[in-house]
């Protein structure tokens, strides 16, 4: 059983939403980023996202753009951020360690290069937000090979023609992305999102997680109320990029955390 | 080279928009619908007369095609070798090819119900040329241009807004077309309902790369026909500049399956094709990436990390290049070559004094690469060159460059 299967299992057992925390590898530096991630399960993350930066993410708000940026100013690479998780994996072994970001760095890094060095660092899955079905060939397929999940979005322009497509080769759980626009952006309501939830929940089995949007404790519970579990990405990276210290960091991802686990 | 039509040049791409291992659909889920609704409703225009009836009619009346073939007698007789051929596409309606491609789209959109229009745009036509054809059409538009071209290309923006357009400074990345493209996709999944997104050259996503070439190709088409014309037979060499590669695209197409035609694109080689990356020649300086939305040689370092270009020419300043011209430079049938700023200035300043012809930078690359290689080719060698924009955008910084004070 991968750590993502098994993290939903053991969830599941005590009756609980998973909270899904996104940061960006490197962001500020390499040492304050690293310091954040190890400090996030006991938080309350179940399931950590680990942005991969890139000079050109069009899927993102500025919020995530500007944390690419000081982590490439920074010297952040592929290399350095299979780093985070090999040197997270030091004293973790369960919590899931998610790799979010676009294909060129791993393209260019080769593909089979990439994901054996990736399952060798301790990454349990992948979500690549310009690798759409249409182009499973290139990394999914070759992934799950590896035994390593890639993680689909859904969005409310996946109409019900296209989503069996979008759920073919999804492992791990799928990410429904709530609005249509980039992260940091409008905030979701869960009263449009949970019959999308629900459409989704029809065709499989797989948890249903939901992000973009979400900023507040109140949020990530009403969101995750009516999901598996919720994701909040930008509103913690604004205070990283802010300057908050790790402490404060972990502080404001407790709150959410709570938020989230007490739906 | 082929014969038949199964080893034909021109059936590309496939179904999966493939030119060779190049293009694709590199985009996020919430666009995958609108571009497959997008191939849907272009595959049913392009065999659809009353479509291309309307194209043919405001490319007439409008545009005012076809654009001339033109004889360059004295940069001919100048530089001693080849016969020199102009496709004068700079006198079309706004002043360049780009406005051949947004008719396109924009009657396309019309057709798809689509009210608001976005566009990227580098040195500025393909805004202009976007911003024309909305006005005409009485649709809303937002161009988004790198917030460094607005200040290098001032004149154009001045025109997008006459013209109603609504020009939206890109300061993300380092304020460059390739940023200016990153916020319009930015727009286009956030405005996923009504908006259209005109891209200005044959990149992105499928159906773009394929679906701009066609509509530029009329380029190509007409100046087979003109050359027959003028001197009874095709040309020997035929050669066009390229920022992301559409009107070198417009040009080559018709010709990809003629194998007696020599074709060769221009990169803009900035400073020099060296280590710095002081260029923005993919095919010459790059390697093959993904970036929006297709697979094609792009300017990168080791991480895959995407590099800015650098030309003097705004239009060419993009670190990538059409996924069909990626296709065509690895099977060998078209030559690419890199000219530098300084190269480019030369052909400018000559083409002004020999022709009188202000061409724009970007067609004055190709026109650089025309002086290095007709001197040396025989009298009876035809050179078709595409003049694909006027230089009124260029005055200013061309001024610059020779150290002339505009305002004294
Ligand atoms: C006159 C002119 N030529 C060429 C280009 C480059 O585009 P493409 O290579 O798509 O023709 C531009 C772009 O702005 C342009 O204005």
């Amino acid at each position: 059983m991968s750590r993502i299967d098994a993290k939903f299992a053991a969830l599941k057992d005590d009756g609980r939403k998973a909270f899904v925390a996104y940061i960006m590898a490197g962001d500020t530096d390499f040492e304050t980023g690293l310091e954040v991630m190890k400090g996030l399960p006991d938080a309350g993350v179940d399931i950590i996202e680990l942005g991969l930066p890139f000079t050109d993410p069009m899927a993102d708000g500025a919020t995530i753009q500007l944390a690419g940026q000081r982590a490439l100013e920074g010297g952040q690479t592929l290399a350095k951020t299979l780093d985070y998780a090999r040197r997270f994996r030091e004293n973790d072994d369960t919590t899931p360690i998610v790799l979010m970001g676009y294909y060129n760095p791993i393209y260019s890094r080769g593909v089979d290069r990439f994901l054996a060095e990736a399952t060798e660092a301790g990454i349990d899955g992948l979500i690549i937000v310009d690798l759409p079905p249409e182009e499973d060939d290139e990394l999914c397929i070759p992934a799950q090979k590896a035994g390593i999940n890639f993680i689909r979005l859904a969005t409310p322009t996946t109409d019900d023609k296209r989503l069996p497509k979008v759920l073919q080769n999804t492992s791990g759980f799928v990410y429904y992305v709530s609005v249509t626009g980039i992260t940091g952006t409008a905030e979701a309501q869960s009263s449009d999102v949970a019959p999308e939830v629900a459409r989704i929940k029809a065709k499989t089995d797989l948890p249903v997680i939901v992000g973009f949007g979400i900023k507040t404790p109140q949020a990530a519970r009403s969101i995750a109320a009516i999901a598996d579990g919720t994701v909040v990405g930008s509103a913690i990276v604004d205070r990283i990029g802010k300057g908050d210290s790790p402490k404060d960091v972990l502080s404001f991802v407790r709150t959410l955390a709570d938020g989230a686990h007490s739906a | 080279m082929p014969d038949d039509l199964l080893n034909s040049f021109m059936t590309g791409p496939d179904e999966n928009g493939r030119f060779g291992d190049f293009g694709g659909r590199f985009v996020s889920e919430t666009l995958m619908p609108l571009i497959l609704e997008l191939e849907a409703q272009y595959e049913h225009a392009k065999t659809d007369d009353s479509f291309w009836a309307e194209m043919h009619h405001l490319w007439t009346h409008y545009v005012g095609r076809p654009s001339p073939l033109y004889f360059a007698e004295r940069l001919t007789d100048h530089l001693g070798g080849a016969r020199v051929y102009m496709k004068r596409d700079e006198l079309n309606h706004t002043g360049a090819h780009k406005i051949n491609n947004v008719l396109g789209q924009i009657i396309l959109a019309r057709r798809m119900g689509k009210t608001r229009i976005i566009a990227e745009t580098g040195a500025g036509q393909h805004g202009v040329a976007t911003a024309t054809v909305c006005a005409k059409f009485g649709l809303q538009c937002v161009v988004y241009m790198g917030a460094h071209d607005v200040e290098r290309q001032a004149p154009n923006v001045f025109r997008m807004k006459l013209l109603g357009a609504e020009v939206i400074p890109v300061t993300s990345g380092r304020g460059t077309l390739k940023d200016a493209m990153n916020d319009a996709l930015r727009d286009w999944v956030t405005n996923v309902r009504d908006t259209f997104y005109c891209i200005g050259t044959v990149a992105g996503p499928h159906p773009y790369p394929a679906m701009v070439r066609d509509f530029q190709a009329i380029i190509g088409q007409e100046t087979k026909k003109q050359m027959m014309e003028a001197e009874g037979r095709l040309p020997d060499t035929i050669i066009a500049a390229i920022g992301g590669g559409s009107n070198a695209m417009g040009l080559f197409y018709p010709f990809l399956d003629d194998k007696e035609v020599g074709i060769i694109g221009v990169e803009a080689g900035g400073k020099g094709v060296n280590m710095k990356m002081e260029h923005c020649a993919s095919l010459t300086g790059g390697r093959p990436g993904v970036l929006h939305g297709n697979r094609t040689y792009l300017l990168q370092d080791d991480d895959g990390q995407i590099l800015e270009g650098f030309s003097i020419s705004a239009g060419l300043d993009y670190p990538g290049i059409g996924p069909e011209h990626a296709w065509l430079h690895d099977i060998g049938r078209a030559e690419y070559v890199a000219i530098t700023d300084k190269e480019a200035l030369e052909a400018f300043q000559l083409c002004c004094a020999m022709e009188g012809i202000i061409p724009a930078l970007e067609p004055s690359h190709a026109l650089a690469h025309v002086m290095k290689i007709a001197p040396d080719l025989p009298a009876d060698h035809i050179i078709c060159m595409n003049m694909c924009g006027r230089g009124d955008k260029d005055i200013f910084t061309v001024a610059k460059h020779l150290g002339f004070d505009m305002q004294a």
